[in-house]
């Protein structure tokens, strides 16, 4: 076991774990965000660089701190490690960096993207970001490209976080998707147009952080925000596929079905293509109840669940608001969960 | 002319091949290394203060040290002649005419860290190199010093020379055995460092070509005799890959501690600027350590004269000072723009991104549009801050040192030619002529 201080909170955690997941042990605003690591793919992280903490102290043998900025989501803790991520300025303003570069050649075309709402790269820079660009030079543009029947790929907006890439290699048999070109040239591929059509592909959808890779029985049919998720499940047939799902409803129509995420966005358990793509009624699943929403999300803070807002959690509240809650402090439903619709 | 190590019989006829070589001194190293125990080759090493010539200068006998070794798991020398630095050509000189010696080097250096099989990875570009390279290993196999039992002693070695696909990158240590693996050439993630999991996840240490061509004469003449050249803790000799606007551009092996001035102007070296003309600029160890101007190349932000040792050229951090790099010593004279020369040098690094990191993907492609920007009289005095704070961006923040690579270079001429960059955005008529430069004075950091 390892102790280490992150922000000024202790925390213990086995040897060999990672910065980023002690603080997810902690939970709450200290936890770096991540836009490429995902847990359960092995070898991702480290790209994206958004999760960089400073090391004041890098172990008690050696309490020297770390020359550079390290990414949390590989670099595993020592005992005695003293981490700063919100406490730093450096690492916050380093963050505005990651922020801007990401974003330079994104196409912000939020308004007419699917992931909108539950988007990685959106809560960022929302959370890190300035709302100017200094960028004035002309944006990298893509082709759309169709990728099997179930999947669009629009590297327009790809932040080539590799999820994918890991995904169709550890996931689906016999990989056709990779990485081409250099640079800031590179691009998901799929070679000469090989489709992915495998078992699990749909998977790549859920761990894509932005609106790269949609589905394409959802496209445009409604902003996320505006649907429910529910979770369901039902008996797959497939060995590797947990049957387990969030159906999002629109009235009474499923319009999609994604994997479970958990509050930071990840998928603890794959589905396959015909979970995701061909059950499309409510008929063929079992109804579980309401999913609850961890994500700071505009899914969470829409209708059935009222947001807890907990100012000493948010800072910089207006002290207008701070009142106002103190006065008349959120309402919290009853329900199993502590949801309810 | 100071003692030649490396390139002594490089003017000998024949010496690429093995009898020739050998006559003339050639694989004394390895009898030599053979008969010791391989940590006493490292000691010798160690003692000899060798650093490393690829252009971070880490003492390479200490990099020996740190290799992991643990008991019947194969370990692995790769020798890094990947070299695609703009600038830098000291390395295919090297292997051209004196592939033997990095053969010996490779040898010692695999005899030392316990390796069975070692690699030379080389630039796809210099294929005609790469057949020199073969054709001496197979001497060397004829010969009997490589394969099974080399000289009775017992060890054995196989020696592999593997192209790389011609990309900058790939002379980045983990990006360069991902390559060696077959895979896309991405830098990976560290720790773990290639001491503990490299090439197929076993310890390995890369090195550069003349780091284990140095070897050699350190076996020869002991690691205490080496040490006793050079100043400081710049010990031996290195060799310089002198281009740009000089009299005789070239290879010089220099004893380390020549003062900057006298292998500039001096006969014996580079003869002085051409055509009669000033220096301006100089680019001491490749492109990607930062410029400095005339001033402070020749004389130090103190006054003292300017060395060519890791130390001196590194005196006054970044702020009035360089690094020694790689050795690809770039001079320019007075009609050279230097907004110009940023934005080629930001050009290669946009083109050379692996595109896996953001800050580096994104950064070196803005950097570069600016500069072009800037270079071709569009450019706001805003711009010119705007640069500063990108490659600042950059710097520290990337997976591997390619990012700092671009980043220097930007803010280090932004830092020493302020005024020139300012000329472009006032001046734009004048400032995109052909051949306009701007002849104001330099500024001083």
């Amino acid at each position: 076991m390892a102790k280490i201080t992150f922000d000024g909170i202790e925390v213990e955690v086995p040897d060999g774990t990672t910065i980023l997941n002690a603080a997810r042990k902690i939970g709450g605003g200290v936890v770096p965000p991540a836009m490429c690591y995902y847990t359960p793919l092995k070898g991702s992280g480290g790209k994206c660089r958004a999760c960089l903490v400073r090391v004041a102290a890098g172990s008690t043998k050696d309490p020297r701190p770390m020359p550079k900025l390290v990414a949390s989501c590989i670099t595993p803790v020592q005992d005695g490690m003293v981490v700063e991520n919100t406490t730093s300025q450096q690492v916050l303003d380093v963050r505005k960096g990651i922020v801007e570069m990401l974003l330079i050649n994104h196409p912000l075309d939020c308004p007419v993207c699917d992931q909108a709402g539950e988007c990685d790269l959106q809560n960022f820079a929302y959370e890190h970001g300035v709302s100017t660009t200094r960028y004035e030079e002309e944006r990298r543009t893509f082709e759309k490209i169709d990728i099997g029947p179930y999947v669009q790929l629009h590297m327009t907006r790809c932040i080539l976080c590799y999820r994918c890439v890991y995904t169709a290699d550890q996931l689906t048999e016999g990989r056709v998707h990779g990485v081409l070109g250099r640079g800031d040239a590179a691009e998901i591929g799929t070679y000469i147009e090989n489709s992915i059509d495998k078992d699990f592909s749909g998977n790549v959808i859920d761990v894509c952080p932005v609106g790269a890779l949609t589905d394409k029985t959802f496209r445009f049919k409604q902003r996320v925000w505006f649907t429910k998720p529910v979770n369901a499940h039902r008996d797959c047939g497939h060995e590797k596929c947990a049957g387990r799902v969030t159906l999002w409803y629109k009235g009474k129509d499923v319009l999609r079905v994604t994997a479970r995420k958990d509050e930071y966005g990840e998928v603890k358990e794959w589905i396959c293509n015909e979970c995701r793509f061909e059950k499309k009624e409510t008929s063929d699943w079992v109804i579980e109840g309401p999913a609850h929403i961890d994500r700071s999300s505009v899914i969470s803070a829409n209708h059935y669940e009222l947001p807890v807002i907990n100012p000493q959690v948010i800072a910089d509240l207006p002290e207008s608001t701070v009142r106002e809650l103190e006065k008349n402090p959120p309402l919290k439903l009853g329900g199993p969960n502590g949801t309810s619709f | 002319m100071g003692r030649k190590l490396l390139t002594e019989h490089v003017n000998v006829e024949g010496i690429e091949t093995f009898a020739v070589y050998r006559k003339h001194g050639g694989y004394r190293a390895v009898e030599k290394a053979l008969k010791m125990t391989p940590e006493e080759v490292v000691e010798e090493v160690k003692k000899s203060g060798l650093r490393g010539r690829g252009g971070a200068g880490f003492p390479t006998g200490m990099k020996w040290s740190f290799l992991a070794k643990p008991e019947g798991v194969p370990r692995y020398l790769v020798c890094n002649a990947d070299e695609s630095e703009p600038g830098t050509f000291k390395d295919r000189y090297l292997m051209s005419k004196l592939p033997h010696l990095l053969i010996e080097g490779m040898i010692a250096g695999s005899y030392a860290l316990g390796a069975r099989t070692s690699y030379i990875y080389i630039r796809g570009e210099l294929l005609y190199v790469l057949r020199i390279l073969e054709k001496a290993i197979a001497e060397a196999y004829a010969a009997g010093f490589l394969g099974e039992n080399i000289l009775g002693s017992g060890y054995s070695l196989d020696l592999h020379v593997h192209p790389g696909g011609g990309a900058y990158i790939c002379g980045e240590e983990t990006a360069l055995l991902e390559s060696l693996e077959g895979k896309r050439g991405n830098p990976r993630n560290k720790p773990p460092f290639p001491a503990v999991q490299g090439l197929y996840a076993r310890p390995t240490v890369v090195n550069n070509v003349e780091s284990i061509a140095t070897v050699v004469p350190i076996l020869n003449m002991g690691g205490d005799e080496y040490a006793k050249i050079g100043v400081g803790r710049s010990t031996g000799t290195k060799l310089f890959s002198a281009c740009g606007h000089l009299n005789k551009p070239g290879i010089y092996e220099l004893e380390l501690g020549v003062p900057v001035e006298e292998f500039i102007y001096s006969d014996e070296y580079c003869g002085g600027i051409w055509k009669g003309r000033e220096l301006k600029a100089v680019v001491a160890g490749g492109s990607s350590v930062p410029i400095l101007p005339k001033e402070l190349i020749l004389k130090t932000a103190a006054g003292e004269p300017r060395l060519m040792t890791y130390e001196s050229l590194s005196d006054g951090g970044f702020v009035t000072g360089t690094m020694l790099g790689s050795g690809g010593f770039i001079a320019m004279d007075e009609t050279t723009c230097i907004v110009k020369n940023t934005w080629n040098f930001s050009r290669f690094y946009h083109h050379e991104s692996c595109g896996q990191c953001s800050p580096c993907r994104e950064g070196t492609g803005w950097l570069e549009k600016v500069l072009h920007r800037l270079e071709h009289g569009h450019g706001s005095m805003h711009d010119i801050d705007l640069i500063v704070s990108v490659a600042k961006q950059i710097e520290g923040n990337t997976i591997c040192p390619l990012g700092e690579a671009a980043a220097w270079p930007v803010a280090a001429a932004v830092r020493h030619f302020r005024d020139e960059f300012e000329w472009h955005v006032t001046h734009p008529k004048e400032a995109t002529q052909p051949g306009a430069v701007y002849r104001g004075n330099l500024v001083m950091a």
